[in-house]
C-alpha cells in the first residue's frame, strides 16, 4: 500500500515535471518564432511560392547572385544535423557547421549582437518547422568572390564578433532598441550603404543602399527615413502598422512590415522607436547625383508635368497635393522631396498596396502607370517635387533609367 | 498581294498559339493613363481598389500586351482563390504577384466579395466561328467528349455558363484569346490552382484544336439575361476541384 502511494506520488511528480518542461519548451518555441519573425529570416530564406524557410531565393548583388540556403530541419539539405552550438557559431561568428566562413550576404555582422539565449530560441523554433528536402545550386559569384576561403581575410579585416555592451547612461528601452536595430532587425543591412567589399560603411552620414530596385534611405536623416521628428508613440505605431497620417511604407519596406514588424510586441516597438529617434540627425547626400537642368528645361518640364498631374494624379492626390484618405499628401512628403527620386518613380510606375496590418487592415492601392515613358515620368515628378512648397531639384529621364 | 509578315492564322501551329496566348495573358497589365477613372463617389471600397480597377474594367481591357479580364460578378470564392494563388505564386503575373504581395487573407476575401457584387453590363459577344469549330466547341461545352475523357464545361460552370457558387467562375463575356491563353497556361503549367487541380487534368486531354474550338464558341455566345452564378454547388461533379478555405469571420 505504502509502496503504491509512493509510486502514485512519483508518477504525479513526473507528470508535473514533464508538463512544466513542455510548457517551458512551448514558451521557448513561441519566443523563437517571434524572434525569427523580428529577424525576418523567412524574408530571405523563403522563395516566392516556396515552402517556409526552405531557401532558394536569388539575391542579386555587386558580387554576383547569392542563393539562400534551406534552413528547415531536413538533415540532408537543411540544417537538421546542426547542433545549437553550430547554429550559434553561424550567427555569432559567421562560420558554417563545416567550419567554412559565411558570406556576409547573411547579416551575421548584425546577428553577432544578438544574445545567445535568443539565438538558441530561434534555433529551437527552426528545428520545429516542417523539414523540407530541397537542394539549391551554388551561389553564382564573380571572380574572385567565388573563393570562399578569401572570406577568412574579409572577416579578419571587417568583422568583429560580439554583443554590444549596454550603455548604462541610456534607458533600458534605448538599449533594447539598439540591440533590435543593430542586431536581429539588421536595419543597416539595407539602410546603410556598403563600403568596399561589402563591409558596412560606418560613417555617421553614410547614404542608404539599393535593395530590389528601391533605395533604403538613411535612418540618420530625418528628411529621409529618420524617425527623429516623430512622437514616440507615433514612431512605434508607424513601425508596427507601416502607416501614419499622410504616409505609408511601400516597396521592400512594406514587405518587411508585412512579414516582420507587424508582429513586433508593443514594448519592443517602443524600444526600437526610442533608439531610432535618438540617432543624431544629419543631412545625408544621395548617392545618385541628379543631372542639372537649365531653367528653361525646368519650366518646360513643370508645364508638361502639371498637365500630366491634372490628368492622372489630381483626382486622388488633389490639385493642392494635399491628398485624401488613403492617397498620401505629396506636399511635404519626404519620399517625394528626397534627393534620390527612385522610390517615388517606382511608386508611380508600379503602384501597389501598403501592407495590410492591424493598424491598417484595408490599405488603399495606388494604380500602376507602367506606360508613362521616362520623359513624362520625369516631368510629372519634377512638377510634384517643385509644387505646393516642395522645393526639390528637377528630375531628368536619364536619372530614371534603370 | 504583298508578302505578309504574318502567317495565315490557320497555319500557325495550335501549340504556338497557345504558348503565345499564355505569354500574353501572363504579361503585366498595362494600365493606360488614358483610361478614364470612374470611381463611384463615396464608395470607400472603390477608392481603395483603384489599383485594381485601373486595369480590371467591367468590359475587360484589350491591351497591346495582353488581355485583362473582367472580374466583376464572378463568385467571391473563385476570385479569392485567384488572389491567394497569385500571393502563393501558383499563378504568375508580375503585376498581380506584386499587387497582392502583402495583403491579409481577410482583406483579400473582402476584395473578392466586393467585385463579386459588381454587376456592370458585359461586353458584346464576338462573331461566330466557322461551323466546324462551332460544332466541336458546343459539343465540348455542353456535352463533353466521353471517349477523350473530357467532361462538359457546363457540368461544373453551370448550364448558363455563368459560374457556380462558391468557387467556379463564369465563362461568358470573355474574349477568345483570353480563354485560349488560360487553357494554354494550364497545359504548359504556368497556371495552377489548389490541389486537386482539376483544370490541369482536363486541359491535358484537350487538343490544340479543342482549345481553339471551346474558346471561339464561348466567346461568341450571347450574354444570358440572368448573369448571376448559380447559387447551389454542383452535386456529383465529374472531377474533384481543390480550393483554399476562405477566412473565418
Amino acid at each position: 500500500m505504502f509502496r503504491n502511494r509512493i509510486l502514485v506520488l512519483a508518477s504525479l511528480a513526473l507528470a508535473f515535471l514533464t508538463c512544466t518542461a513542455s510548457a517551458a519548451d512551448q514558451a521557448r518555441l513561441e519566443r523563437g518564432e517571434y524572434l525569427a519573425r523580428l529577424g525576418n529570416c523567412a524574408g530571405c530564406h523563403t522563395a516566392p511560392g516556396g515552402a517556409d524557410y526552405a531557401g532558394g531565393l536569388a539575391l542579386a548583388s555587386d558580387y554576383g547572385t547569392f542563393v539562400t540556403p534551406n534552413i528547415t530541419p531536413d538533415t540532408s539539405t537543411g540544417i537538421g544535423d546542426w547542433s545549437a552550438d553550430d547554429f550559434y557559431n553561424a550567427l555569432h561568428n559567421g562560420e558554417r557547421a563545416d567550419g567554412s566562413p559565411m558570406y556576409p550576404a547573411c547579416p551575421y555582422p548584425n546577428y553577432t549582437h544578438v544574445p545567445r539565449d535568443d539565438i538558441d530560441a530561434i534555433y529551437a523554433y527552426l528545428q520545429s518547422v516542417p523539414a523540407v528536402e530541397q537542394r539549391h545550386g551554388d551561389h553564382e559569384l564573380g571572380f574572385p568572390y567565388r573563393y570562399r576561403s578569401l572570406l577568412n581575410v574579409w572577416q579578419m579585416l571587417y568583422f568583429d564578433a560580439g554583443e554590444i555592451e549596454t550603455d548604462t547612461k541610456q534607458s533600458d528601452d534605448w538599449n533594447r532598441g539598439r540591440e533590435l536595430v543593430a542586431g536581429l532587425g539588421h536595419c543597416d543591412a539595407c539602410h546603410r550603404a556598403r563600403a568596399r567589399l561589402g563591409a558596412t560603411n560606418d560613417a555617421d552620414d553614410a547614404p542608404g543602399a539599393m535593395i530590389h530596385g528601391w533605395y533604403a534611405p538613411p535612418l540618420a536623416d530625418p528628411e529621409q527615413a529618420g524617425l527623429q521628428h516623430m512622437e514616440l508613440a507615433e514612431a512605434a505605431a508607424f513601425l508596427q502598422s507601416g502607416k501614419r497620417e499622410h504616409a505609408a511604407m511601400m516597396g521592400p519596406m512594406a514587405d518587411v512590415v508585412f512579414e516582420s514588424l507587424q508582429y513586433m510586441h508593443d514594448d519592443d516597438a517602443r524600444a526600437m522607436a526610442t533608439y531610432l529617434r535618438s540617432i543624431p540627425a544629419v543631412s545625408v547626400d544621395s548617392p545618385l547625383r541628379l543631372i542639372r537642368m537649365s531653367d528653361n528645361g525646368r519650366r518646360e518640364a513643370m508645364a508638361e508635368g502639371r498637365q500630366i498631374y491634372a490628368d492622372n494624379c489630381a483626382e486622388c492626390h488633389g490639385d493642392n497635393g494635399k491628398g485624401r484618405e488613403g492617397a498620401p499628401a505629396l506636399a511635404g512628403n519626404r519620399v517625394v522631396t528626397m534627393d534620390n527620386p527612385i522610390n517615388a518613380a517606382n511608386m508611380i510606375r508600379q503602384g501597389g498596396f501598403a501592407a495590410a496590418t492591424e493598424g491598417n487592415p484595408r490599405p488603399h492601392g495606388m494604380p500602376p502607370f507602367y506606360d508613362l515613358d521616362g520623359r513624362d515620368l520625369a516631368a510629372v515628378m519634377t512638377y510634384i517635387r517643385g509644387s505646393w512648397g516642395n522645393d526639390a531639384a528637377p528630375v531628368t529621364a536619364t536619372n530614371l533609367e534603370r | 498581294m504583298p508578302p505578309s509578315r504574318f502567317k495565315d492564322a490557320a497555319t500557325v501551329p495550335a501549340i504556338r498559339v497557345l504558348l503565345i496566348g499564355a505569354l500574353l495573358g501572363g504579361l503585366a497589365c498595362l494600365a493606360t493613363s488614358a483610361a478614364a477613372h470612374d470611381t463611384a463617389n463615396n464608395d470607400p471600397m472603390a477608392e481603395r481598389l483603384e489599383a485594381c480597377t485601373a486595369c480590371h474594367r467591367p468590359q475587360g481591357v484589350e491591351l497591346e500586351d495582353g488581355y485583362v479580364p473582367r472580374i466583376h460578378g464572378k463568385p467571391a470564392g473563385y476570385l479569392y482563390n485567384q488572389l491567394v494563388n497569385y500571393q502563393d505564386y501558383r499563378r504568375r503575373n508580375r503585376s498581380m504577384n506584386h499587387m497582392v504581395a502583402h495583403l491579409s487573407h481577410d482583406y483579400l476575401y473582402e476584395i473578392a466579395d466586393y467585385f463579386a457584387d459588381q454587376h456592370a453590363p458585359y461586353p458584346p459577344p464576338a462573331a461566330a466561328p466557322t461551323a466546324a469549330l462551332a460544332e466541336r466547341g458546343e459539343q465540348l461545352v455542353h456535352r463533353g467528349d466521353e471517349q477523350a475523357g473530357i467532361p462538359a464545361c457546363a457540368a461544373c460552370h453551370g448550364d448558363r455558363l455563368t459560374g457556380v457558387e462558391p468557387n467556379t467562375p463564369g465563362l461568358i463575356g470573355l474574349p477568345r484569346q483570353y480563354i485560349m491563353a488560360q487553357l494554354g497556361a494550364w497545359q504548359v503549367g504556368t497556371r495552377h490552382a489548389a490541389a486537386p487541380d482539376c483544370m490541369a487534368d482536363i486541359t491535358q486531354r484537350l487538343s490544340g484544336r479543342d482549345v481553339e474550338a471551346v474558346a471561339a464558341w464561348l466567346a461568341s455566345q450571347p450574354i444570358p439575361e440572368d448573369t448571376r452564378p448559380v447559387a447551389n454547388a454542383v452535386v456529383d461533379p465529374p472531377l474533384e476541384c481543390g480550393s483554399v478555405p476562405v477566412p473565418e469571420s
